[in-house]
């Protein structure tokens, strides 16, 4: 291997690193607020992909059945609640957020399918067809045992995860798709030559890594996230409703799965079950930040992408074994540190 | 009418009941106090009263029965707790945990900094370390935050869970004397003590708490003149 291979690879390592960065970060976000581990997370950046592919091909996506299934439930469980609570009165505004708001882009996507769109209004609809899935799980799944410990909420997640491949293959089919990409264009930089596709991955991260950083640095809202995920009793004595965190956190994190999937639908084949794996390696990514530091799990994540990468030069039907073996170390490294950490934490 | 009023309030926890059939008002504009021994059942009676723990009786709040209101409901009513544990966001500035005190009121920006100007005011140690995280602070300091964190939220009754835990007898002095001070401001207080005769100083009514139940109430005068009190609570007087 020579400097101009390893340099190509580390590109392509960083990359797909930048993809992890946008999943693990909502791994965190999710985590730090709900305290779920959203294992479907991989699942919804996969669907977007398959979404977008759909759109293109001009076909109806899936998704489009999945949000309308997934508001219906919604809406009843929460008219249920609300009629056993006597707050009737809320039955409109809960309509508007849990039916109408979720089912209007889904109906545009309706309405629209068949004609090609332009590509930005394509990615435009993808997200927002996408968005309304992880809150609406959010209500239909985690919300009824919301006080559970984080070892069950793991394990409703997991059963979330294969109830979700389930409704992929149902709604997408078994094929896998590759949407066409959307800059064609080849910088060389230091001689190397550098794909569009990839310096779109790393400045989307960054971008919008950024931009939650601003979220939650200088918004009252984004505060009181910060605030519920470092102190939920605190927080409630505060009048911040936990529900409404939770709802939040789960949009935010919808954001990052959705465009996570956007950028990656052009450079991987992305069957229904695709979702995963990338899930996997960014969940490493948020487990070496401990599952509460954004930046050591960016880096962590990059870290992630770049081994894949030089992996898949040596050997590539070993990639992921080498990938998770190398990484397993790691994380016994970090779980020690991690569970020491906890105990200086208690007051 | 009384501001507060907490009716026939019981909590137990499985078999252990913790608070027995206690009722108890607070008017407006009033210091009242609750003082008992540790494990009377006093942070369980104000859990209760706000809603983090369920409990049987009715609490009556501003006319309004809020006894099946959530928490953050009670919180936008003008009830507010300090709770034993403080529970600031640590990892948070002063200057946010502040923000965050506000959290519940919708009366607009500029409203929300000149209530964090009196807060500043009032508690000169938190503008000088308004930068800096909270779980950095001193003891005193950090109940002070508590306290401005709380008055953020501008209650009409704010109840205060012992104000002086753990705290030097210099700094709980000077915690009694902002208690005293906030009165003028018009809020009502509910303070819950283990330091009996500083709160009964302070207080102008007093309820006594012991396993669970009410066993004394009355003025502050005619209790920190009680022979049975002097006895258990009051150190027989000799301050
Ligand atoms: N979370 C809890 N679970 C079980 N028992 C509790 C809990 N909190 C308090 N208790 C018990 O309830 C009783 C009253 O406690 P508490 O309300 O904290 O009293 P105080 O504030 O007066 O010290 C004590 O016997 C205590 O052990
Ligand atoms: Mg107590």
């Amino acid at each position: 291997m020579n400097a101009q291979i390893a340099a190509i690879l580390t590109l392509d390592g960083i990359a797909s690193g930048a993809i992890y960065v946008l999943i693990a970060i909502g791994f965190v976000l999710i985590f730090a607020v709900t305290r779920i581990i959203f294992v479907p997370f991989g699942d919804i950046t996969a669907f977007t992909a398959l979404t977008l592919a759909s759109l293109e091909n001009k076909h109806l996506p899936g998704t489009v059945g999945m949000v309308a299934v997934l508001a219906a439930m919604a809406t009843l469980m929460e008219i249920f609640s609300l009629w056993r609570k006597g707050t009737l009165g809320r039955v409109p505004r809960a309509l508007l957020f849990y039916l109408i708001l979720p089912l209007i882009p889904a109906g545009v996507v309706w309405l629209t399918a068949g004609t090609l769109l332009p590509t930005a209004l394509r990615i435009l609809l993808t997200v927002a067809v996408i968005l309304p899935i992880p809150p609406l799980l959010n209500r239909i799944v985690y919300q009824p045992i919301a006080d559970a410990t984080v070892l069950l909420l793991l394990i409703v997640s997991v059963a979330l995860h294969f109830a979700m491949s389930g409704l992929g293959l149902l709604f997408f089919g078994p094929e896998g798709v590759r949407t066409q990409g959307f800059v064609d264009y080849t910088a060389i930089i230091a001689g190397t030559p550098v794909s569009g596709q990839a310096i779109l991955i790393l400045g989307s991260a960054i971008f919008f890594s950024f931009l939650l950083y601003l979220f939650f640095s200088f918004t009252l809202t984004g505060k009181a996230l910060h605030a519920t995920a470092l102190n939920r009793t605190g927080a409630r004595l505060m009048g911040i409703r936990p529900q409404q965190a939770c709802t939040i956190a789960f949009l935010l994190g919808a954001l990052l799965a959705a465009i996570s999937g956007i950028l990656i639908a052009p450079v991987n084949t992305i069957f229904y079950d695709s979702g995963f794996l990338i899930g996997l390696k960014s969940f490493v990514g948020a487990i070496i930040g401990g599952m509460v530091s954004f930046p050591v799990t960016a880096i962590g994540s990059m870290l992630v992408g770049i081994l894949e990468s030089f992996a898949a030069f040596l050997s590539s039907p070993f990639k992921d074994v080498i990938v998770f073996s190398i990484l397993i170390p790691v994380l016994l490294w970090r779980s020690y540190t991690l569970v020491h950490a906890e105990d200086e934490d208690e007051e | 009418m009384a501001l507060l009023s907490i009716e026939n309030v019981s909590v137990s926890y499985g078999k252990a009941e913790a608070v027995r059939n206690v009722s108890l008002e607070v008017d407006r504009g009033q210091i009242v106090t609750v003082i008992g021994p540790n494990g009377a059942g006093k942070t369980s009676l104000l859990t209760s009263a706000i809603g983090m723990i369920p409990a049987s009786g009715r609490v009556v709040f501003d006319g309004v029965d809020i006894t099946s209101l959530p928490t953050e409901d009670r919180i936008e009513m003008g009830f507010c707790l300090v709770p034993e544990r403080r529970e600031l966001f640590s990892e948070m500035s002063v200057y946010d945990n502040l923000l965050l005190g506000a959290y519940s009121r919708r009366d607009g920006s500029a409203a929300i900094r000149a209530s964090m100007e009196e807060v500043y005011s009032r508690f000169p140690r938190l503008r000088e370390r308004h930068t800096q995280k909270a779980g950095t602070l001193s003891g005193g300091e950090r109940q002070m935050l508590a306290l401005g964190r709380a008055l953020m939220a501008k209650p009409k009754l704010l109840m205060l869970d012992e104000p002086s835990l753990g705290l030097a007898p210099l700094i709980t002095r000077e915690i009694f004397r902002i208690i005293a001070s906030l009165h003028e401001t018009g809020v009502s207080i509910l303070l819950v003590e283990q330091n009996a005769r500083a709160a009964l100083e302070t207080a102008s009514f007093g309820y006594v708490m012991e396993t669970g139940e009410i066993v004394h109430s009355g003025s502050s005068a005619t209790l920190i003149d009680d022979p049975r009190l002097i006895a258990t609570y009051l150190g027989g007087g000799a301050h």
